[in-house]
Protein backbone atom coordinates (compact mmCIF):
# COMPACT_ATOMS: atom_id res chain seq x y z
CA UNK A 1 0.00 0.00 0.00
CA UNK A 2 1.50 3.40 -0.83
CA UNK A 3 2.09 5.59 2.20
CA UNK A 4 0.45 8.61 2.62
CA UNK A 5 2.52 11.52 1.70
CA UNK A 6 0.25 14.55 3.52
CA UNK A 7 1.90 16.82 5.87
CA UNK A 8 1.29 15.30 9.20
CA UNK A 9 2.02 12.08 7.73
CA UNK A 10 5.55 12.42 6.49
CA UNK A 11 6.45 14.77 9.55
CA UNK A 12 5.29 11.58 11.49
CA UNK A 13 7.59 9.16 10.10
CA UNK A 14 10.77 11.57 10.10
CA UNK A 15 12.68 9.69 12.59
CA UNK A 16 12.54 6.77 10.51
CA UNK A 17 12.83 8.69 7.27
CA UNK A 18 16.03 10.23 8.70
CA UNK A 19 17.27 6.56 9.91
CA UNK A 20 16.99 5.35 6.74
CA UNK A 21 18.76 8.45 4.88
CA UNK A 22 22.13 8.74 6.99
CA UNK A 23 22.65 5.04 7.81
CA UNK A 24 23.24 6.46 11.08
CA UNK A 25 21.34 5.65 14.26
CA UNK A 26 21.63 8.32 16.64
CA UNK A 27 19.86 7.26 19.46
CA UNK A 28 23.16 4.69 20.30
CA UNK A 29 24.69 7.94 21.02
CA UNK A 30 21.68 9.28 23.57
CA UNK A 31 23.17 9.06 27.53
CA UNK A 32 20.25 11.06 28.77
CA UNK A 33 17.87 13.28 27.74
CA UNK A 34 20.05 16.23 27.63
CA UNK A 35 23.18 14.49 26.85
CA UNK A 36 24.67 12.69 24.55
CA UNK A 37 28.57 11.31 23.26
CA UNK A 38 29.25 14.06 20.63
CA UNK A 39 33.40 12.35 20.10
CA UNK A 40 31.46 9.06 19.65
CA UNK A 41 29.07 10.28 16.97
CA UNK A 42 32.70 12.10 15.70
CA UNK A 43 34.33 8.93 15.50
CA UNK A 44 31.35 6.47 14.37
CA UNK A 45 32.63 7.76 10.94
CA UNK A 46 35.18 5.92 11.08
CA UNK A 47 37.43 8.40 8.94
CA UNK A 48 40.74 9.96 9.83
CA UNK A 49 41.83 13.23 9.17
CA UNK A 50 44.35 11.16 7.05
CA UNK A 51 41.29 9.35 5.06
CA UNK A 52 39.40 12.52 5.17
CA UNK A 53 42.70 14.31 3.54
CA UNK A 54 42.92 11.23 1.03
CA UNK A 55 39.16 11.56 0.32
CA UNK A 56 39.27 14.87 -0.67
CA UNK A 57 42.80 14.79 -2.70
CA UNK A 58 40.73 12.54 -4.86
CA UNK A 59 38.01 14.60 -5.65
CA UNK A 60 39.52 18.34 -5.75
CA UNK A 61 39.38 19.47 -2.56
CA UNK A 62 41.84 20.92 0.24
CA UNK A 63 45.60 22.39 0.01
CA UNK A 64 43.67 25.51 -0.91
CA UNK A 65 46.54 28.48 -1.01
CA UNK A 66 47.42 30.71 1.93
CA UNK A 67 47.16 34.23 0.65
CA UNK A 68 49.08 37.18 2.22
CA UNK A 69 46.39 40.22 1.73
CA UNK A 70 49.64 42.53 1.95
CA UNK A 71 47.50 45.39 0.86
CA UNK A 72 44.81 45.31 3.29
CA UNK A 73 47.77 44.35 6.10
CA UNK A 74 49.10 47.84 4.98
CA UNK A 75 45.85 49.44 5.03
CA UNK A 76 44.59 48.32 8.09
CA UNK A 77 47.88 49.68 10.25
CA UNK A 78 46.86 53.06 8.54
CA UNK A 79 43.99 52.91 11.14
CA UNK A 80 46.11 51.33 14.09
CA UNK A 81 48.14 52.57 16.74
CA UNK A 82 51.93 52.30 16.40
CA UNK A 83 53.20 48.92 16.53
CA UNK A 84 50.13 47.49 15.92
CA UNK A 85 47.94 46.15 12.99
CA UNK A 86 48.31 41.92 12.20
CA UNK A 87 49.45 40.42 9.28
CA UNK A 88 46.19 39.29 7.36
CA UNK A 89 45.92 36.06 5.68
CA UNK A 90 43.16 34.44 3.72
CA UNK A 91 42.89 31.05 2.71
CA UNK A 92 41.48 30.54 -0.82
CA UNK A 93 38.61 28.42 -0.37
CA UNK A 94 37.64 29.11 -3.75
CA UNK A 95 39.78 26.74 -5.44
CA UNK A 96 38.18 23.64 -4.43
CA UNK A 97 36.11 22.41 -7.14
CA UNK A 98 32.93 23.78 -6.69
CA UNK A 99 34.55 26.93 -5.57
CA UNK A 100 33.43 27.47 -1.68
CA UNK A 101 34.65 25.42 1.87
CA UNK A 102 31.86 23.22 1.38
CA UNK A 103 33.70 20.83 -0.88
CA UNK A 104 35.23 19.64 2.33
CA UNK A 105 32.15 18.81 3.72
CA UNK A 106 30.59 17.21 0.19
CA UNK A 107 33.59 15.13 -0.48
CA UNK A 108 33.05 12.97 2.90
CA UNK A 109 29.73 12.60 2.93
CA UNK A 110 29.44 12.23 -1.09
CA UNK A 111 32.18 9.62 -0.72
CA UNK A 112 29.91 7.73 2.41
CA UNK A 113 27.13 7.51 0.61
CA UNK A 114 28.65 5.65 -2.17
CA UNK A 115 30.35 3.27 0.16
CA UNK A 116 26.47 2.19 1.92
CA UNK A 117 25.41 1.81 -1.61
CA UNK A 118 22.82 4.79 -2.16
CA UNK A 119 22.10 5.70 -5.93
CA UNK A 120 21.86 9.64 -4.85
CA UNK A 121 22.16 12.09 -2.32
CA UNK A 122 20.33 15.28 -1.42
CA UNK A 123 20.72 18.64 0.47
CA UNK A 124 18.11 20.95 1.82
CA UNK A 125 20.59 24.38 1.38
CA UNK A 126 20.20 27.77 -0.10
CA UNK A 127 24.18 28.16 0.08
CA UNK A 128 26.80 27.10 -1.65
CA UNK A 129 26.77 23.79 -0.37
CA UNK A 130 24.60 22.74 -3.23
CA UNK A 131 27.18 23.07 -5.45
CA UNK A 132 29.14 21.72 -3.27
CA UNK A 133 27.03 18.38 -3.11
CA UNK A 134 26.11 18.65 -6.73
CA UNK A 135 29.58 18.94 -7.82
CA UNK A 136 31.02 15.76 -5.79
CA UNK A 137 28.15 13.47 -6.60
CA UNK A 138 29.21 14.07 -10.30
CA UNK A 139 32.84 13.63 -9.83
CA UNK A 140 31.28 10.21 -7.54
CA UNK A 141 28.92 9.11 -10.00
CA UNK A 142 25.81 9.35 -7.87
CA UNK A 143 22.41 11.58 -8.45
CA UNK A 144 21.77 14.64 -6.61
CA UNK A 145 18.82 16.31 -5.39
CA UNK A 146 19.39 19.84 -4.35
CA UNK A 147 16.15 21.32 -2.02
CA UNK A 148 16.40 25.17 -1.84
CA UNK A 149 14.32 27.90 -0.13
CA UNK A 150 14.95 30.91 -3.32
CA UNK A 151 11.75 32.62 -3.65
CA UNK A 152 9.42 35.32 -2.24
CA UNK A 153 5.15 34.77 -2.91
CA UNK A 154 5.57 37.16 -5.90
CA UNK A 155 8.17 34.49 -7.47
CA UNK A 156 11.08 37.03 -6.55
CA UNK A 157 14.58 35.13 -6.12
CA UNK A 158 17.11 36.32 -4.16
CA UNK A 159 19.66 36.64 -7.14
CA UNK A 160 22.58 34.72 -4.99
CA UNK A 161 20.41 31.89 -4.63
CA UNK A 162 18.97 31.95 -8.06
CA UNK A 163 22.72 32.11 -9.07
CA UNK A 164 23.41 28.76 -6.70
CA UNK A 165 20.43 27.11 -8.70
CA UNK A 166 22.04 27.41 -11.90
CA UNK A 167 25.32 26.32 -10.76
CA UNK A 168 23.71 22.96 -9.24
CA UNK A 169 21.84 22.53 -12.45
CA UNK A 170 25.24 23.35 -14.32
CA UNK A 171 26.94 19.96 -12.77
CA UNK A 172 24.00 17.76 -13.30
CA UNK A 173 21.12 18.24 -10.37
CA UNK A 174 17.83 18.58 -10.33
CA UNK A 175 16.75 21.38 -7.77
CA UNK A 176 13.72 21.75 -5.96
CA UNK A 177 12.64 25.28 -5.27
CA UNK A 178 10.17 26.51 -2.48
CA UNK A 179 8.72 29.97 -1.09
CA UNK A 180 9.89 31.09 2.20
CA UNK A 181 9.35 28.50 5.40
CA UNK A 182 10.55 26.11 7.56
CA UNK A 183 8.21 23.21 5.80
CA UNK A 184 10.85 23.24 3.24
CA UNK A 185 12.18 19.70 5.24
CA UNK A 186 8.65 18.04 4.58
CA UNK A 187 9.22 18.71 0.80
CA UNK A 188 12.80 17.55 1.60
CA UNK A 189 11.79 14.36 3.76
CA UNK A 190 8.82 13.44 1.07
CA UNK A 191 11.68 13.03 -1.60
CA UNK A 192 13.88 11.64 0.12
CA UNK A 193 11.85 9.02 1.31
CA UNK A 194 10.35 8.45 -2.79
CA UNK A 195 14.02 8.04 -3.67
CA UNK A 196 15.47 6.42 -1.14
CA UNK A 197 18.75 9.01 -1.60
CA UNK A 198 21.46 9.61 1.09
CA UNK A 199 20.78 12.63 3.20
CA UNK A 200 23.97 14.11 2.65
CA UNK A 201 23.10 16.88 5.53
CA UNK A 202 25.22 19.82 6.30
CA UNK A 203 25.11 18.52 10.18
CA UNK A 204 26.36 15.27 9.44
CA UNK A 205 29.42 13.99 11.62
CA UNK A 206 30.84 12.85 7.85
CA UNK A 207 29.99 16.70 6.69
CA UNK A 208 31.41 18.55 9.82
CA UNK A 209 34.56 15.68 9.97
CA UNK A 210 35.44 17.35 6.03
CA UNK A 211 36.04 20.11 7.31
CA UNK A 212 39.03 19.61 10.12
CA UNK A 213 41.06 19.73 7.66
CA UNK A 214 40.60 23.18 6.73
CA UNK A 215 42.08 24.00 10.37
CA UNK A 216 44.23 21.79 10.28
CA UNK A 217 46.06 23.06 7.18
CA UNK A 218 45.99 26.60 8.67
CA UNK A 219 48.18 25.77 11.59
CA UNK A 220 50.35 23.45 9.09
CA UNK A 221 50.97 25.87 6.31
CA UNK A 222 51.56 28.80 9.02
CA UNK A 223 53.98 26.41 10.62
CA UNK A 224 55.72 26.21 6.74
CA UNK A 225 55.39 29.67 5.40
CA UNK A 226 55.56 31.88 8.94
CA UNK A 227 56.88 29.40 11.25
CA UNK A 228 55.22 30.41 13.83
CA UNK A 229 51.24 28.85 14.41
CA UNK A 230 48.48 31.62 13.81
CA UNK A 231 47.30 33.99 16.87
CA UNK A 232 44.22 34.04 15.48
CA UNK A 233 41.67 32.85 13.00
CA UNK A 234 38.23 34.10 12.29
CA UNK A 235 35.66 32.19 10.03
CA UNK A 236 32.41 33.18 9.32
CA UNK A 237 29.69 31.45 11.06
CA UNK A 238 25.69 30.50 9.97
CA UNK A 239 25.20 27.27 10.70
CA UNK A 240 28.02 26.36 12.86
CA UNK A 241 30.14 23.98 10.34
CA UNK A 242 32.67 26.01 9.43
CA UNK A 243 33.81 27.09 13.18
CA UNK A 244 33.81 23.58 14.33
CA UNK A 245 35.35 21.86 12.19
CA UNK A 246 38.07 24.50 11.79
CA UNK A 247 38.31 24.25 16.09
CA UNK A 248 38.36 20.59 15.65
CA UNK A 249 40.91 20.44 12.68
CA UNK A 250 43.04 23.36 14.96
CA UNK A 251 43.25 21.13 18.13
CA UNK A 252 44.17 18.06 15.82
CA UNK A 253 47.42 20.07 14.95
CA UNK A 254 47.86 21.63 18.56
CA UNK A 255 47.14 24.75 17.47
CA UNK A 256 46.02 26.91 20.41
CA UNK A 257 44.69 30.35 18.18
CA UNK A 258 42.01 32.43 19.10
CA UNK A 259 39.11 31.74 17.51
CA UNK A 260 37.36 34.37 16.44
CA UNK A 261 32.99 33.54 14.76
CA UNK A 262 31.74 36.40 12.72
CA UNK A 263 28.67 37.22 11.14
CA UNK A 264 26.81 40.02 9.48
CA UNK A 265 24.53 41.84 11.59
CA UNK A 266 20.61 41.06 10.38
CA UNK A 267 18.87 41.50 13.66
CA UNK A 268 15.07 42.90 13.43
CA UNK A 269 14.98 40.89 9.95
CA UNK A 270 12.99 37.60 10.40
CA UNK A 271 14.54 34.79 9.05
CA UNK A 272 10.69 33.12 7.70
CA UNK A 273 8.85 36.30 6.91
CA UNK A 274 7.94 36.42 3.25
CA UNK A 275 8.46 40.03 3.12
CA UNK A 276 11.32 40.67 4.74
CA UNK A 277 12.96 37.56 2.56
CA UNK A 278 14.33 40.06 -0.44
CA UNK A 279 15.16 43.11 2.08
CA UNK A 280 17.92 40.85 2.95
CA UNK A 281 21.28 41.55 0.94
CA UNK A 282 23.51 38.99 2.17
CA UNK A 283 22.05 35.83 2.37
CA UNK A 284 24.17 33.66 4.21
CA UNK A 285 26.94 34.21 6.89
CA UNK A 286 24.56 36.24 9.09
CA UNK A 287 23.02 35.94 12.54
CA UNK A 288 19.39 34.87 11.30
CA UNK A 289 21.21 32.04 11.33
CA UNK A 290 24.32 31.86 13.22
CA UNK A 291 22.79 32.90 16.58
CA UNK A 292 19.87 30.27 16.68
CA UNK A 293 22.39 27.32 15.31
CA UNK A 294 25.05 28.28 18.08
CA UNK A 295 22.41 28.59 20.96
CA UNK A 296 20.22 25.68 19.56
CA UNK A 297 22.35 23.45 17.28
CA UNK A 298 19.58 20.71 16.66
CA UNK A 299 17.15 22.08 15.40
CA UNK A 300 18.79 20.93 12.06
CA UNK A 301 17.64 18.10 9.57
CA UNK A 302 19.44 15.45 11.49
CA UNK A 303 18.79 14.12 15.00
CA UNK A 304 21.86 15.97 16.64
CA UNK A 305 23.83 18.05 14.60
CA UNK A 306 27.51 17.70 14.32
CA UNK A 307 27.74 21.73 14.24
CA UNK A 308 28.31 22.54 17.52
CA UNK A 309 30.53 25.89 17.47
CA UNK A 310 29.62 27.40 21.09
CA UNK A 311 32.25 23.95 22.05
CA UNK A 312 35.14 25.83 20.15
CA UNK A 313 34.27 29.91 19.42
CA UNK A 314 36.55 31.76 21.88
CA UNK A 315 34.82 35.04 20.74
CA UNK A 316 31.62 35.86 18.54
CA UNK A 317 31.77 39.53 16.56
CA UNK A 318 29.48 41.32 14.24
CA UNK A 319 29.99 42.97 10.82
CA UNK A 320 27.40 44.98 8.64
CA UNK A 321 26.20 44.07 5.04
CA UNK A 322 27.95 47.49 4.23
CA UNK A 323 31.02 46.65 5.94
CA UNK A 324 31.28 43.08 4.16
CA UNK A 325 30.44 44.98 1.12
CA UNK A 326 32.97 47.24 1.06
CA UNK A 327 35.72 44.92 1.82
CA UNK A 328 34.55 42.81 -0.88
CA UNK A 329 35.54 45.32 -2.97
CA UNK A 330 38.65 46.44 -1.18
CA UNK A 331 39.90 42.58 -1.77
CA UNK A 332 39.09 43.30 -5.78
CA UNK A 333 40.91 46.71 -5.91
CA UNK A 334 44.13 46.04 -3.87
CA UNK A 335 44.38 42.54 -3.60
CA UNK A 336 43.82 41.61 -7.34
CA UNK A 337 40.94 38.94 -5.73
CA UNK A 338 37.45 39.05 -6.76
CA UNK A 339 35.70 36.80 -4.75
CA UNK A 340 31.85 36.21 -3.83
CA UNK A 341 30.44 38.74 -0.73
CA UNK A 342 29.17 36.31 1.84
CA UNK A 343 32.55 34.56 2.35
CA UNK A 344 34.25 37.75 3.24
CA UNK A 345 32.20 38.48 6.50
CA UNK A 346 35.15 37.01 8.40
CA UNK A 347 37.52 39.38 6.26
CA UNK A 348 35.46 42.69 7.18
CA UNK A 349 35.84 41.57 10.84
CA UNK A 350 39.81 40.47 10.53
CA UNK A 351 40.15 43.66 8.73
CA UNK A 352 39.05 45.40 11.85
CA UNK A 353 40.01 43.07 14.62
CA UNK A 354 43.86 42.80 13.18
CA UNK A 355 44.44 46.96 14.42
CA UNK A 356 43.70 45.59 17.69
CA UNK A 357 46.95 42.69 17.09
CA UNK A 358 50.88 43.10 17.37
CA UNK A 359 52.03 44.03 13.65
CA UNK A 360 53.86 40.80 14.15
CA UNK A 361 50.67 38.75 15.02
CA UNK A 362 49.26 36.41 12.22
CA UNK A 363 45.86 36.59 11.27
CA UNK A 364 44.30 33.97 9.12
CA UNK A 365 40.45 34.76 7.86
CA UNK A 366 39.17 30.97 7.21
CA UNK A 367 37.68 31.49 3.73
CA UNK A 368 36.92 33.24 0.80
CA UNK A 369 34.15 31.84 -2.11
CA UNK A 370 33.69 31.87 -6.00
CA UNK A 371 31.35 34.85 -6.77
CA UNK A 372 29.26 35.38 -10.40
CA UNK A 373 26.66 36.68 -11.50
CA UNK A 374 23.77 36.99 -8.67
CA UNK A 375 26.60 35.97 -6.51
CA UNK A 376 28.47 39.32 -6.36
CA UNK A 377 27.77 42.94 -4.60
CA UNK A 378 27.17 44.75 -7.68
CA UNK A 379 23.42 42.85 -8.21
CA UNK A 380 23.09 42.35 -4.62
CA UNK A 381 23.27 46.17 -4.23
CA UNK A 382 21.25 46.78 -7.15
CA UNK A 383 18.75 44.38 -6.05
CA UNK A 384 18.41 46.08 -2.18
CA UNK A 385 18.12 49.61 -4.36
CA UNK A 386 14.85 47.68 -5.96
CA UNK A 387 13.63 46.36 -3.18
CA UNK A 388 13.35 50.22 -1.34
CA UNK A 389 16.49 49.64 0.43
CA UNK A 390 18.39 53.01 0.87
CA UNK A 391 22.03 52.83 -0.03
CA UNK A 392 24.31 55.41 1.41
CA UNK A 393 27.87 56.25 3.04
CA UNK A 394 28.27 57.01 6.35
CA UNK A 395 29.52 55.48 9.90
CA UNK A 396 28.34 51.73 9.77
CA UNK A 397 26.85 52.68 13.30
CA UNK A 398 24.03 53.74 11.34
CA UNK A 399 23.31 50.48 9.65
CA UNK A 400 19.04 49.29 10.17
CA UNK A 401 19.03 45.99 8.64
CA UNK A 402 16.18 46.15 5.86
CA UNK A 403 16.28 49.50 5.66
CA UNK A 404 19.38 50.64 4.46
CA UNK A 405 22.89 49.30 3.89
CA UNK A 406 25.75 51.95 5.18
CA UNK A 407 28.74 51.87 3.08
CA UNK A 408 31.60 53.11 5.16
CA UNK A 409 32.90 56.45 4.67
CA UNK A 410 36.04 55.24 5.16
CA UNK A 411 37.73 52.30 5.67
CA UNK A 412 38.46 53.41 9.27
CA UNK A 413 35.43 53.31 10.42
CA UNK A 414 35.35 49.20 9.49
CA UNK A 415 34.43 48.10 13.33
CA UNK A 416 33.76 44.89 14.10
CA UNK A 417 30.97 44.61 17.27
CA UNK A 418 31.65 42.11 19.99
CA UNK A 419 28.56 39.92 20.81
CA UNK A 420 27.58 38.72 24.18
CA UNK A 421 28.83 35.33 24.21
CA UNK A 422 28.46 34.40 27.46
CA UNK A 423 24.71 35.35 27.32
CA UNK A 424 24.43 32.69 23.62
CA UNK A 425 26.09 30.00 25.95
CA UNK A 426 23.25 30.89 28.76
CA UNK A 427 20.55 30.32 25.95
CA UNK A 428 22.10 27.15 24.75
CA UNK A 429 22.30 25.77 28.52
CA UNK A 430 18.78 27.17 29.05
CA UNK A 431 17.04 25.52 25.46
CA UNK A 432 18.63 22.28 26.56
CA UNK A 433 17.35 21.78 30.16
CA UNK A 434 13.86 23.39 28.89
CA UNK A 435 13.49 21.20 26.03
CA UNK A 436 14.54 18.10 27.79
CA UNK A 437 11.99 18.70 30.99
CA UNK A 438 14.33 17.08 33.39
CA UNK A 439 16.40 17.89 36.08
CA UNK A 440 19.52 18.03 34.53
CA UNK A 441 22.28 15.54 36.33
CA UNK A 442 26.37 16.03 37.41
CA UNK A 443 26.45 13.95 34.01
CA UNK A 444 24.74 16.51 32.57
CA UNK A 445 26.03 19.61 33.87
CA UNK A 446 29.48 18.98 32.46
CA UNK A 447 27.81 17.99 28.59
CA UNK A 448 26.43 21.62 29.04
CA UNK A 449 30.00 23.22 30.26
CA UNK A 450 31.98 21.13 27.14
CA UNK A 451 29.05 22.04 24.88
CA UNK A 452 29.60 25.77 25.64
CA UNK A 453 33.42 26.14 26.47
CA UNK A 454 32.62 27.01 29.90
CA UNK A 455 32.93 24.96 33.66
CA UNK A 456 30.59 23.32 35.49
CA UNK A 457 30.36 26.52 37.98
CA UNK A 458 29.17 28.47 34.63
CA UNK A 459 26.13 26.05 34.17
CA UNK A 460 25.03 25.76 37.27
CA UNK A 461 25.07 29.75 37.83
CA UNK A 462 23.13 30.01 34.76
CA UNK A 463 20.07 27.30 35.48
CA UNK A 464 20.22 28.31 39.21
CA UNK A 465 19.23 31.63 38.10
CA UNK A 466 16.82 30.68 36.02
CA UNK A 467 14.78 28.12 38.31
CA UNK A 468 16.44 25.49 36.61
CA UNK A 469 18.46 23.60 38.90
CA UNK B 1 2.71 24.96 -27.44
CA UNK B 2 5.40 22.31 -25.76
CA UNK B 3 5.82 18.75 -26.83
CA UNK B 4 6.90 15.42 -25.28
CA UNK B 5 10.46 15.60 -24.56
CA UNK B 6 10.66 19.23 -24.35
CA UNK B 7 12.10 20.55 -20.88
CA UNK B 8 9.89 22.65 -18.99
CA UNK B 9 9.52 24.04 -15.67
CA UNK B 10 6.55 23.35 -13.54
CA UNK B 11 4.94 25.13 -10.57
CA UNK B 12 2.94 23.80 -7.64
CA UNK B 13 1.28 24.15 -4.31
CA UNK B 14 2.82 21.59 -1.74
CA UNK B 15 0.48 23.82 0.64
CA UNK B 16 -2.21 25.96 0.63
CA UNK B 17 -1.62 28.65 3.12
CA UNK B 18 -4.77 27.64 5.58
CA UNK B 19 -2.89 23.56 5.46
CA UNK B 20 0.72 25.75 6.99
CA UNK B 21 0.60 24.96 10.80
CA UNK B 22 3.90 25.77 11.64
CA UNK B 23 5.07 28.67 13.51
CA UNK B 24 5.50 31.03 10.80
CA UNK B 25 5.09 35.31 10.86
CA UNK B 26 1.84 36.58 9.75
CA UNK B 27 2.76 37.65 6.36
CA UNK B 28 4.02 34.19 5.85
CA UNK B 29 0.94 32.31 7.19
CA UNK B 30 -0.53 34.24 4.22
CA UNK B 31 1.01 32.19 1.63
CA UNK B 32 1.07 29.16 -0.25
CA UNK B 33 3.95 27.19 0.16
CA UNK B 34 4.96 26.89 -3.77
CA UNK B 35 7.27 24.58 -5.15
CA UNK B 36 9.26 24.74 -8.79
CA UNK B 37 11.31 21.93 -10.75
CA UNK B 38 11.86 21.06 -13.88
CA UNK B 39 11.76 18.25 -16.23
CA UNK B 40 10.86 16.76 -20.02
CA UNK B 41 7.38 16.95 -20.85
CA UNK B 42 5.66 13.63 -20.83
CA UNK B 43 2.38 14.90 -22.39
CA UNK B 44 2.02 14.31 -26.42
CA UNK B 45 1.77 18.23 -26.05
CA UNK B 46 0.80 20.92 -23.77
CA UNK B 47 0.68 24.68 -23.01
CA UNK B 48 1.48 26.81 -20.18
CA UNK B 49 -1.13 26.48 -17.42
CA UNK B 50 -1.78 22.51 -18.19
CA UNK B 51 -1.21 19.95 -15.55
CA UNK B 52 1.21 17.72 -16.68
CA UNK B 53 3.69 15.81 -15.64
CA UNK B 54 7.55 15.46 -15.90
CA UNK B 55 10.43 13.41 -15.58
CA UNK B 56 13.55 15.22 -13.75
CA UNK B 57 17.13 15.20 -14.10
CA UNK B 58 17.11 12.48 -11.32
CA UNK B 59 14.68 10.34 -13.01
CA UNK B 60 11.93 11.49 -10.64
CA UNK B 61 8.40 12.08 -12.05
CA UNK B 62 6.46 15.34 -10.88
CA UNK B 63 3.53 16.97 -11.51
CA UNK B 64 2.59 20.30 -12.00
CA UNK B 65 1.76 23.34 -13.71
CA UNK B 66 3.38 24.21 -16.61
CA UNK B 67 5.11 27.66 -16.10
CA UNK B 68 8.03 28.01 -18.62
CA UNK B 69 8.94 26.10 -21.59
CA UNK B 70 12.88 26.39 -22.52
CA UNK B 71 13.16 28.05 -18.77
CA UNK B 72 16.36 30.09 -18.87
CA UNK B 73 18.26 32.11 -16.13
CA UNK B 74 18.26 35.70 -16.46
CA UNK B 75 19.82 36.86 -13.17
CA UNK B 76 22.88 39.10 -13.68
CA UNK B 77 25.66 41.75 -12.72
CA UNK B 78 22.50 43.65 -11.92
CA UNK B 79 22.43 47.38 -12.98
CA UNK B 80 25.52 50.31 -12.19
CA UNK B 81 25.70 51.29 -8.86
CA UNK B 82 28.02 54.42 -8.75
CA UNK B 83 29.19 53.42 -5.14
CA UNK B 84 31.31 51.21 -5.82
CA UNK B 85 33.24 53.06 -8.37
CA UNK B 86 33.68 55.72 -5.38
CA UNK B 87 34.92 52.65 -3.10
CA UNK B 88 37.35 51.80 -5.88
CA UNK B 89 38.63 55.38 -6.43
CA UNK B 90 39.12 56.02 -2.22
CA UNK B 91 40.92 52.84 -1.46
CA UNK B 92 43.78 53.23 -4.47
CA UNK B 93 43.50 57.10 -3.60
CA UNK B 94 44.80 56.12 -0.03
CA UNK B 95 47.20 53.27 -0.63
CA UNK B 96 48.75 55.96 -3.36
CA UNK B 97 48.21 53.23 -6.34
CA UNK B 98 50.69 54.36 -9.00
CA UNK B 99 51.86 57.35 -6.62
CA UNK B 100 55.34 57.79 -4.77
CA UNK B 101 56.36 55.62 -2.18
Amino acid sequence: MALAKDYQSVMGRSNDIQKEALGLDYAVFETSPISFDYEALMTSTGYTLEEIERIQGLYGVGNTPLLELRNMTKLARKYAKPGFGARIFAKDESCNASGSFKDRRAACAVAHAKKLGYKGVMAATSGNYGAAVASQAAMQGLNCIIVQECYDSKGVGQPEIVEKARKCEALGAEVVQLTVGPELFYSFLSILEDTGYFNASLYSPFGIAGVETLGYEIAMQCREKLGKDPDMVVCTTAGGGMVTGTGRGLQKAGCKAELVAASIDLTGLHMASDVQFNKKSCTTGHTGFGVPYATDPDHSDVPRSAARPLRYMDRYVTTTQGEVMYTTEMLANLEGIERGPAGNTALAAAFSLAQELPEDAILVVSETEYTGAGKHIQPQLAFARENGIEIKFGDPSEDKPGQNIVLPANPGLIKYKEADLNHFRQSLIKKSVKKAGVKPTDADLEFLAVETKTDVDFVKKTLEENGLL
Amino acid sequence: MAKKGDWVRIHSVVLKAEERTAKLPEDTQKCDLEQWTKGFLQEESAKVGDVVTVVTAVGRTEKGTLLEENPHYTHSYGEFVPEIIEIDRQLREIMNFGGEE
